[in-house]
């Protein structure tokens, strides 16, 4: 009996590469259709824009661009020093490097959850010092340099990794507050939270530009660059106090009496049960505000301050880069894009890793 | 119930009591958010007065003096600044609400064909969507501003297609039927049929939960958007006439146009918040479990009713409140017209600070507009989960 079964083999056209192309891109006539149209679409606008960037552009500083019809790199080639690091002296530009490596390299430590302990906290913290001394110098015979001076990703580094530092913080309390049983507090924080939640960045920014200057007494004064740092502070703070906020309301009420039948205080109970639980529920969608608050800081332009956008426009500006504007303000996207792609990439990862299935 | 405690044990000292504790907190934040208020007021009134700044709004009723690029209603530099920001707050609006019906449209399209079985539509979908998600919206507004700019010829070397429609750095200008009392009656005609249609839903409902006959509501509906209209336009005399632009010295005079402005403002919105209602619609589908399709099926529902009676209901029940959220963001972010020289209110209001420099008035302003947006957007929230809660078993 068992000699008489033939193994049959799946028809060619079901399995291997036919296979997955029948399945996939011509399973029924409208998706024949469908990939046919999308195909010659990408065909069409694909190849030449890979001709435009690739094939018949200038790479080389100082080339005439008006020459060819492709892209232009040599605008970002003559001028990167400038686009990416502003006004900051091109003599020491070292120093900005080595910050930038030196965050990177603290990003990149940090995207393993298993090394997350007090002593990753301390270097994060020596870092920041360490990064905050080679930028701002004055110290050690480093030569001081102008926090004004400061531009390009370095401001805006400085602007969303700061802002978050400084945000998160407030956030927390923000969000406890508004969880708080004490009407008064539970008011100022809700009032807060609603109101910034509820205006666009650039008010703020607006405010922190032309009204803030106002608020102080006569004689004194806080740089521009503060001033929009203050008010990044202020708006991110609002969106982590609504995520921290889902993570507390997310937390089971058998916590809270538990902690109490122990005899913890609020603080306590706060510091050692709710939080720890809470803020990991919660880091997925801080990863986001994250991104966002990292794509925001472009929004500084509109106050004047130079960032990555300004110090490109202010590239373009130069006669002799006129209307070059597609070629720097891909080089740009490129950049936000691979931070952001990154970010948003570990959150997914993040989100997978800390579903419990609960 | 610490009342009770409180009775028991004496000798319980007044500040470890937890409710004495509460309100002497509260009074505290109190005292803490009075003094700080009163100082910055204090030193704004010290400040406003050594610069000369007149405070108030009374210079609503002051001549603007300014010319406004584009506006939707009658505007010249000798109105008012109250007229000047209407002008303003109406160029919002219509940004939003265009750029707000375009981002439905696209985010749905993406969202579907993210979910789609074709590889390669699934995989353009997730492209774009990564795309213009990742990179910043003013960064995207300045690029097709430049495009715009930058590329497209001057109004004499207009792109000109077809008769009627020309494409130059002025914008698109286009041909539009010349104004005639009978387009007024088509637009009435429209509501007129829109409420028929809203009363003859109701009608079909009752009449098929009662005797179980369906009435064609989708057929019915086109017909009478379509043909009461033009029944309309038939009886007021069909007009044809034109208004076709002409190129009159160096711009274009007639017709109808969009400025680079408002179509590198409209674009970049969309294309950025398109991407985020595609993951939203797509997040919504997926929540609406297989067994429903399959439940819809075997009780002998069409596809079509299938997705209308059984799919959307469940999904745009978990799509409505992140998309109204993402709306709202669209006309936020509209005021990054700013950057781009389109008077919206926040540009309006901006060249309102420098001209009399009453900035707090100015921010003032603005906030409470987007407030007043926010605001209705949750309240229209609000509504809709609770009517969807009924709904809900």
């Amino acid at each position: 009996m068992e000699t008489n079964i033939e193994i049959v083999k799946p028809p060619i056209t079901n399995v291997g590469v036919i296979g997955w192309i029948r399945e996939n891109l011509f399973s029924s006539p409208l998706n024949t259709v469908l990939t046919i149209i999308i195909a010659s679409i990408l065909w069409f606008s694909v190849i030449p824009f890979l001709q435009w960037a690739l094939i018949d552009s200038y790479w080389l500083p100082d080339s005439n661009c008006k020459e060819t019809n492709g892209a232009c790199w040599s605008i970002i080639t003559s001028n990167y020093k400038v686009i990416l690091f502003g006004f900051y002296p091109q003599n020491i530009l070292w120093r900005p490097i080595t910050a930038i490596i030196m965050l990177v390299s603290l990003l990149i430590i940090s995207r393993n959850r298993n090394w997350w302990n007090a002593y990753l906290g301390y270097s994060w913290l020596a870092g920041l010092i360490i990064m905050g001394v080679l930028l701002k110098g004055g110290i050690l015979g480093l030569e001081a340099v102008d926090i004004e001076k400061w531009g390009g990703i370095i401001l805006t580094l400085l602007l969303s990794v700061f802002g978050l530092t400084a945000a998160y913080p407030l956030g927390i309390l923000l969000a406890l507050g508004r969880q708080s049983e004490m009407p008064v507090i539970k008011t100022f924080c809700v009032f807060y939270i609603e109101l910034i939640r509820g205006v666009p960045l650039i008010s703020l920014l607006f405010m922190s530009s032309v009204v803030f200057p106002l608020f102080l007494p006569e004689g004194m004064s806080i740089n521009a660059i503060l001033r929009a740092q203050v008010a990044i502070i202020m708006f991110t703070a609002a969106y982590i106090a609504e995520v921290v906020r889902g993570g507390l309301q997310g937390m089971n009420k058998g916590q809270f009496e538990a902690a109490d039948s122990l005899g913890l205080n609020y603080t306590q109970t706060m510091r050692l049960i709710i939080l720890p639980q809470a803020l990991k529920i919660v880091i997925p969608p801080s990863v986001s505000i994250l991104i966002s608050a990292f794509k925001d800081t472009s929004l500084v332009v509109i106050i004047g301050l130079y960032d990555l956008l300004k110090t490109t426009q202010s590239t373009l500006s130069d006669p002799k880069w006129m209307g070059f504007s597609a070629e720097a303000y891909i080089f740009i996207a490129l950049i936000y894009f691979i931070c952001c792609f990154f970010m948003s990439n570990y959150s997914r990862k993040l989100e997978k890793e800390l579903d419990t299935g609960l | 119930m610490s009342k009770a405690i409180n009775n028991n044990t004496e000798n319980i000292s007044f500040w470890y009591d937890p409710d004495k504790r509460s309100v002497m907190y509260q009074i505290g934040a109190a005292c803490l958010f009075v003094f700080v208020a009163w100082y910055l007021v204090s030193n704004t009134m010290t400040n406003l007065e050594k610069q000369s700044i007149a405070t108030g709004f009374g210079f609503l009723n002051t001549e603007a003096a300014f010319e406004i690029g584009e506006s939707i209603i009658e505007y010249s530099a000798a109105d008012r600044y109250m007229r000047a920001l209407w002008v303003g707050f109406l160029n919002t609006l219509l940004v939003s609400f265009i750029g707000i019906i375009l981002t439905v449209i696209l985010g749905t399209f993406l969202g579907i064909a993210r979910l789609s079985k074709n590889w390669l539509i699934n995989k353009c979908a997730a492209v774009y969507i990564e795309l213009f998600q990742d990179i910043p919206i003013l960064l995207q507004l300045f690029f097709w501003y430049a495009f715009f700019y930058e590329t497209l010829p001057s109004p004499r070397d207009a792109v000109n297609p077809f008769s009627g429609l020309f494409l130059c750095n002025r914008g698109l200008i286009f041909g539009i039927p010349q104004s005639h009392p009978v387009y007024k009656y088509m637009a009435i005609a429209l509501i007129f049929a829109v409420i028929i249609i809203f009363f003859m839903k109701k009608w079909a409902k009752k009449r098929q939960d009662l005797t179980g006959k369906t009435f064609p509501v989708f057929y019915t509906s086109i017909t009478l958007i379509i043909g009461l209209p033009f029944v309309c336009w038939l009886i007021g005399g069909a007009p044809t006439e034109m208004s076709i632009p002409v190129l009159k010295g160096f711009n274009f005079k007639g017709g109808m146009s969009i400025s680079p402005e408002f179509a590198a403002l409209l674009l970049g919105l969309v294309l950025y918040t398109a991407a985020f209602v595609a993951e939203v619609v797509r997040a919504g589908i997926q929540s609406v479990n297989r067994g429903q399709t399959e439940a819809a099926k075997a009780v002998g529902l069409k596809s079509g009713q299938v997705l209308n009676l059984i799919i959307l209901p469940q999904a745009l029940r978990v799509i409505i409140p992140p998309l109204t959220s993402q709306m709202l963001n669209l006309t936020k972010n509209s005021s990054l017209a700013v950057a781009i020289g389109y008077p919206d209110f926040v540009s309006v209001a901006g060249t309102a600070i420098n001209q009399t420099g009453q900035a707090i008035e100015g921010v003032m302003l603005i906030m409470v507009v987007y407030l007043i947006f926010s605001l209705s957007t949750s309240v229209f929230m609000n509504w809709y989960n609770k009517k969807m809660a009924i709904v809900e078993r």
